[in-house]
């Protein structure tokens, strides 16, 4: 092995040998036969591999010529009017997309009295009660069981203070509460974390919307008030239903998407 | 007349209250009443502290001997005077001990009633609609949208009309026959008999009232045209010629043989109308220019079209109309010109004389969309992405009102034929009526699904018209 750059040192001091480019054109002159001769020779397999990548060499180098003339080519090329238009004033400032206006207040607040939804997850896994609660034993011989604890994420408002132990039935734990929801825009296709304001409806049942119980599939209402939305009518829209699309006791955090 | 004249209209009870007539706003007011230029109306008058604003114009129609009762704007220490008179020097903090000066506007006589519901939102374009334009006798109504149609639509029955498509021309290059890609400025001619489209294409073309094109494309901008102006009726009629701005400017075409642009490399540019040459840089802003206006803007926009839009016999009788006009609303004042900037000031400059400016106006938090002075020059209301509406001065570029509702930028504002109100269409999807007497709400007109890019008040008031991102043309009125 050279320890140093000899060859590239004696370039540069005495030049190349004579007849470098000379040898060079020669050399690759011959290299189209001497391939040639290689193709004829081979067989097998070997001959298989070798005209696949051949093949694929002359693919390349005939997209890559196209390539090159179509520069020079001298048609115009007509530009199509792309959605989204916007009118002068607003072109070349910075656009924070934004999603629409609320299209129907009226359909929003009908579909709320009835309850439904059409929602992102239609049909959640059904939590059973023994998976939702841990028994909690208590009295002297810990054969009282009439106290809960709540397994799974939950909501609990912020003016919220515990009942003293005799009247607490259900505990949610302190570890499991949640304030905060990462929600996705659907349209805006990007995300924001946002306060919970309550639990809307849980699919297990109204006793877990009431506990403010968070699983998967149940609808949430976040604090939308910095997305900027505005209804119809111009006034700023500030609550809006999510639905939790993730399992948030099992990932340590709130994912959902909002509901438009 | 004595020196002392009572308001005709003034109770009983103005005499016995100016009778015991205590201390400050309780007193008497010795005033002088007189127009703009300083030329006084009458004698000194004794007023009661109670008069207002009612009983001062039925006075000064007495004085002045109208046979026709006129409308009257008063203004009194640098204020107008809306409702008694004592209580608004007190709260100018204004002395009653020396002769006042009450200067008095003649209004427009006649009156928009403000538009208040939404007769009709009549779907079509199938993208954003980016511009809304009445002809100028109020008969034509023109949108421009994203879907690179323009659209004409029948103003009473509030139907469709046409779609401005124009036929293929039999020539070797086959031209299209519409534009390619979003229209994004539209101007009638002052005569109302075409209609000037400019696009993101780089394309501007011709259209007549039928929907037919005049033409073919005018080709020669690099980029997309921004701005139109059509030359004045009262310089020639029919106008035959045309200014467009492209890419980052905006244009308007003087009363008096000029051109001015404005562009984003923050200079206003001053050209002369007959042969292209810059007659004046105007420099102050210092950031992009957004907009231009014009004191002479609404007459050389309307030309020979007042508010009855009868058209002229002929041309020569229009231009003399249009003249008219003009002169009525320069009312021999130098032309003015008013630039919002994104720097978020606004410059009043007479362009004509000096290159430098009149007066800074300051005051909005946000860029400035939108300057748009009264169509009797009094008044300019500008529209900032701060969400309000301001009104200031026409003459002086004195600060007089915000108006402030909106809860998005506002985008577009537009005058009503009489100066009396504003209309601003916002990115809250609103319109908004802004009384420009009381400087308040007057009324909301939510309707639109999405943002409003185009707002525009008919010349003959009856309607307005706004179009936005929602892909649906409204129609306002009374």
């Amino acid at each position: 092995m050279p320890q140093n750059e000899h060859i590239e040192l004696f370039q540069k001091r005495y030049g190349r040998r004579l007849d470098y480019y000379e040898k060079k054109r020669k050399k690759e002159a011959r290299e189209p036969h001497k391939r040639s001769a290689v193709a004829k020779k081979l067989i097998g397999l070997k001959a298989k591999l070798y005209a696949k990548k051949r093949h694929a060499e002359k693919v390349t180098m005939k997209k890559t010529i196209q390539q090159h003339s179509e520069r020079t080519n001298k048609h115009k090329v007509e530009e199509e009017a792309a959605p989204g238009a916007i009118p002068a004033y607003l072109m070349d400032r910075e656009q924070t997309s934004r999603a629409k206006v609320l299209s129907n207040t009226i359909k929003q607040k009908r579909k709320e009295k009835a309850g439904k939804w059409e929602v992102p997850l239609p049909k959640v896994r059904p939590v059973a009660e023994d998976e939702m609660f841990r028994v909690m034993r208590s009295g002297k011989r810990q054969k009282k069981s009439w106290k809960r604890m709540i397994t799974k994420a939950t909501f609990v408002g912020p003016g919220f203070t515990r009942k003293p132990p005799k009247y607490e039935r259900f505990i949610r734990p302190s570890g499991l509460r949640f304030t905060k929801a990462h929600i996705t825009h659907p349209e805006l296709k990007c995300t924001f974390q946002l306060d919970i304001l309550g639990v809307k409806k849980n699919p297990n049942g109204p006793m877990y919307s009431s506990l403010g119980v968070l699983t998967k599939g149940t609808v949430i209402e976040v604090n939308v008030s910095e997305l900027g939305l505005v209804t119809p009518g111009g006034k700023v829209v500030w609550g809006k239903y999510a639905q939790v699309t993730n399992n948030p006791e099992n990932d340590g955090c709130v994912n959902g998407v909002l509901l438009v | 007349m004595d020196g002392t004249a009572k308001p005709s209209s003034s109770s009983a009870a103005t005499a016995t209250a100016s009778a015991s007539a205590a201390a400050g706003d309780r007193a008497n007011v010795i005033a002088q009443l007189e127009d703009a230029d300083g030329n006084p109306a009458g004698p000194q008058l004794d007023l009661p502290h109670d008069a207002d604003h009612t009983q001062l114009e039925t006075l000064l129609n007495a004085l002045l001997q109208n046979e026709d009762k006129v409308p009257f704007a008063f203004y009194a220490a640098d204020a107008e005077v809306i409702g008694p008179l004592g209580a608004h020097l007190a709260k100018r903090g204004a002395s009653t001990e020396t002769v006042l000066k009450i200067v008095y506007q003649p209004q427009a006589l006649f009156r928009v009633r403000p538009v208040t519901r939404c007769s009709s939102a009549i779907p079509g374009h199938a993208e954003a609609v980016l511009s809304v334009a009445f002809s100028p006798d109020g008969k034509n109504l023109a949108s421009g949208s994203g879907d690179t149609t323009i659209r004409l639509w029948n103003h009473d029955t509030e139907t469709p009309k046409a779609t401005l498509k124009g036929a293929f021309y039999l020539t070797l290059v086959p031209i299209r026959p519409r534009h390619s890609n979003w229209v994004l400025c539209i101007a009638w001619s002052p005569d109302a008999r075409l209609l000037a489209s400019g696009s993101m294409d780089k394309d501007v073309r011709l259209w007549s009232t039928t929907g037919e094109a005049r033409g073919g494309p005018m080709r020669g901008h690099r980029k997309h045209v921004t701005a139109l102006a059509w030359e004045p009726a009262h310089v020639r009629y029919p106008p035959e010629r045309l200014a467009s701005a492209s890419a980052d400017g905006t244009a308007r075409w003087g009363g008096e043989g000029l051109i001015y642009t404005a562009s984003r490399d923050t200079t206003i540019i001053c050209w002369d109308a007959k042969d292209g040459k810059v007659v004046r840089q105007l420099k102050g802003h210092g950031h992009w220019v957004n907009t231009l206006a014009l004191s002479n803007e609404y007459a050389t926009r309307t030309g020979a079209f007042d508010h009855k839009a009868i058209a002229p016999a002929n041309d020569e009788e229009g231009k003399r109309m249009a003249r008219e006009r003009y002169d009525v609303a320069m009312a021999g004042q130098p032309e003015r010109l008013v630039s919002g900037s994104d720097d978020f000031t606004m410059f009043l400059w007479t362009p004509e004389t000096s290159k430098s400016p009149t007066r800074r106006m300051t005051g909005h938090v946000q860029l400035i969309n939108h300057v748009v002075f009264s169509p009797d020059t009094k008044l300019i209301a500008s529209a900032s992405f701060d969400k309000a509406v301001k009104l200031w001065d026409g003459k002086t570029g004195e600060f007089i009102a915000t108006m402030r509702g909106h809860v998005g930028p506002v985008y577009q504002i537009a005058w009503s034929a009489d100066s009396r109100m504003v209309v601003s269409g916002s990115k809250d999807s609103t319109l908004k009526v802004w009384s420009a007497r009381t400087r308040k709400l007057e009324l909301d007109l939510p309707g639109h699904a999405d943002e409003v890019f185009a707002v525009d008040w008919s010349p003959i008031g009856t309607r307005a018209a706004s179009g936005g991102k929602d892909k649906m043309l409204r129609l306002w009125r009374h």
